[in-house]
């Protein structure tokens, strides 16, 4: 498939081709930042899928507005701003949705309010601020090719403590996501774990859209996992199908870039849709087999009860 | 509407209904044991000064009409909504110290169809989603042999609700009665001294219900489980229970079946005059409860789904 996608526009001798992609410094930071965030951010947005928590995700992603343009306005590194506002929407959200009670479609309610709010801080900022916002173009599309060492550096690290984190959670988080009554009677902190996975999200995103902007953070953090999702059922499986989609995303979308005038944004997009088309074409197949192989089930249970 | 069938298992041998007034101490083998307990709730006292007592490896249904205080009970043992007066003891010890050997299905949830994990998997976060970390894929040693024997109990459980055949297959995709016995393997599966069942045949089709509750008999004898099942319909669990416990307006009485429904005890718990009638089937028919029953079987339903999980 990449050699497919590649082939036509390039010469004849495909590992000459692929080895042209490392001869630039700044194009091997791309493909090594590119690949630290599809781990994470394929990690972090497979529990977010299961959660559905996706428009917290979406959220916390716009946080990025008001982090940038606040960080311009104070003066401090846009990256600052990022991480700032992204933690502080995650508490946000977590605070006022995290309650047990409250209904899906309320937190959802929630959630959106948090965006709208952290929109109009960050027009805000503009307006005080004055001036154009220099880097409105990566803010939105990221940076994926002006990735500087530092960078790199800070983005393994955050990398490595969200991996880990979540890595550390993971099984109580599942449990809690699931099956929140059950878990919290064997003592599962299921409030507490929504918040420390808000957090975990903010630090993904916030990490994340610095090298995809803002508009394409979910390439990376929702599509690989619902692909995954859509077509196997096995957890680990499904985690490795992550990681793995996420690489190929990353990877082919740089290369495509590499030898195309349009942005590396662009393609790591339209593969990581596709994909994701794919799977659920895929899934949909395989679950049209599988039931015409099995014994007829009714979707859901039969509602009737002749008493009362 | 109440009805039961008066094939009651012989358990009318136990202590006649009593207004648990003047009980005899509970032994000390007791898997529940509840006295003059009283729980409120957000400054509202949804239970007063209720005692009961359900024996190791005894079958009691919990019943009475919408917010009568089942679910608050259960919690309640479970230490998750504390007790304003009153003791509970449950397998012995304090409210949610016992909670690893409790098996606890709370109120019905479904898992749609955007649910994208096997029904073993949910089975498997019975037996160890309360553990940090992540399982290690680790095939040798003593990890693998812990992940081995882990796997076979998870086997066992599914096996002991006889849902082998679908265990594999996403939890979503399931029909409520296949979905009900997995979560009840979840409940099982780590071997509980106790099974707390909200309201396990609540939205499942008559003969599921009746399945369902064959099955749970089965296992609190096989595997000497006491059971303390919440139901609003006690006539699918009659043919098993042991006694039933019946709670309104936040008091309860308990006792063999034949002694708990019937007209004299539940128009003197209820303060109203109330009958209970027998059809020529030998089903008991409840006529005059102050609350009406009407919608007993929809409300757990609305909106479907998981995400009805969270909205009560």
């Amino acid at each position: 498939m990449r050699a497919d996608a590649s082939s036509p526009t390039l010469g004849w001798n495909l590992a000459r081709d692929a080895s042209q992609l490392f001869e630039y410094h700044f194009m091997i930071n791309a493909l090594l930042a590119g690949s630290v965030v599809a781990v994470m951010a394929g990690l972090v947005g497979w529990m977010m899928v299961l959660r559905r928590e996706t428009f917290a995700g979406h959220t916390l992603a716009m946080m990025a507005f008001p982090g940038a343009s606040g960080a311009a306005l104070a003066g401090v590194p846009a990256a600052w701003g990022y991480f700032a506002f992204c933690g502080a929407g995650a508490l946000a959200i977590g605070r006022f949705s995290g309650t047990r009670r409250r209904s899906w479609s309320e937190r959802s309610a929630n959630t959106g309010a948090v965006q709208a709010l952290a929109l109009a801080t960050g027009f805000l900022f503009v307006s005080l601020y004055g001036g154009v916002l220099g880097d409105l173009e990566s803010l939105l599309f990221g940076n994926l090719l002006g990735v500087s060492d530092g960078q790199l550096l800070a983005l393994s690290g955050v990398a490595a403590v969200a991996v880990a984190a979540l890595a550390a959670l993971a099984r109580p988080l599942l449990f809690a996501s699931l099956d929140g009554e059950a878990a919290a009677a064997r003592g599962v902190p299921v409030r507490a774990l929504s918040i420390a996975f808000l957090a975990l999200l903010g630090l993904a995103v916030a990490a994340t859209s610095q090298i995809t902007g803002v508009m394409l953070v979910f390439a990376l953090l929702v599509t690989p996992a619902a692909s995954a999702q859509a077509l196997t059922t096995r957890p680990a499986l499904s985690l490795a199908i992550t990681v793995a989609l996420g690489l190929v995303v990353v990877w082919l979308g740089l290369g495509i870039s590499y030898y195309s005038v349009y942005p590396a944004g662009f393609f790591i997009t339209v593969i990581s849709f596709a994909i994701y088309l794919l799977a659920r074409l895929l899934a949909a197949a395989l679950g049209r087999r599988s039931r015409e192989a099995g014994p007829a089930r009714l979707a859901s249970a039969p509602r009737g009860s002749v008493i009362s | 509407m109440m009805t039961a069938p008066q094939r009651a298992r012989s358990g009318g041998a136990k202590p006649a209904a009593e207004l648990h007034a003047d009980r005899s101490p509970a032994p000390p083998e007791a898997a529940i044991d509840v006295r003059d307990a009283s729980v409120r709730v957000g400054g509202r006292t949804i239970l007063s000064e209720l005692s009961l007592t359900v024996a190791r490896g005894e079958f009691v249904a919990l019943l009475g009409a919408n917010g009568a205080g089942k679910s608050t009970l259960l919690k309640a043992l479970l230490g998750l909504l504390p007790s304003a007066a009153g003791t509970l003891s449950v397998l012995g010890r304090p409210p949610g110290e016992a909670n690893r050997e409790i098996g606890y299905l709370p109120q019905r949830r479904a898992f749609d169809s955007s649910v994208r994990l096997r029904g073993s998997d949910i089975v498997q976060l019975g037996l160890d989603g309360d553990r940090w970390g992540v399982p290690l894929p680790v095939r040798w040693g003593r990890l693998g042999a812990r992940a081995r024997s882990g796997r076979a109990q998870v086997w066992r459980a599914i096996e002991m609700v006889g849902a082998s055949a679908y265990a594999h297959r996403p939890i979503g995709e399931l029909s409520g009665g296949e979905q009900q016995r997995l979560l009840i393997a979840q409940a099982l599966v780590r071997r509980p001294g106790l099974l707390l069942l909200d309201e396990p045949l609540d939205s499942l089709d008559l003969p599921n219900q009746a399945a369902v509750a064959a099955l749970v008999a089965k296992i609190c004898r096989e595997h000497e489980v006491a059971v303390l099942l919440v139901a609003h319909d006690v006539n699918p669990l009659l043919p098993y229970l042991d006694r039933v416990a019946y709670l309104a307006a936040g008091r309860g009485v308990e006792g063999a079946v034949e002694h708990v429904i019937n007209g004299a005890t539940l128009s003197e718990l209820y303060g109203v005059p109330i009958e209970v009638l027998r059809t020529s089937d030998g089903r008991l028919v409840v006529v005059g409860q102050p609350e009406a029953p009407a919608h007993h079987h929809d409300r757990h339903l609305l909106g479907g789904g998981a995400r009805d999980r969270h909205a009560r």
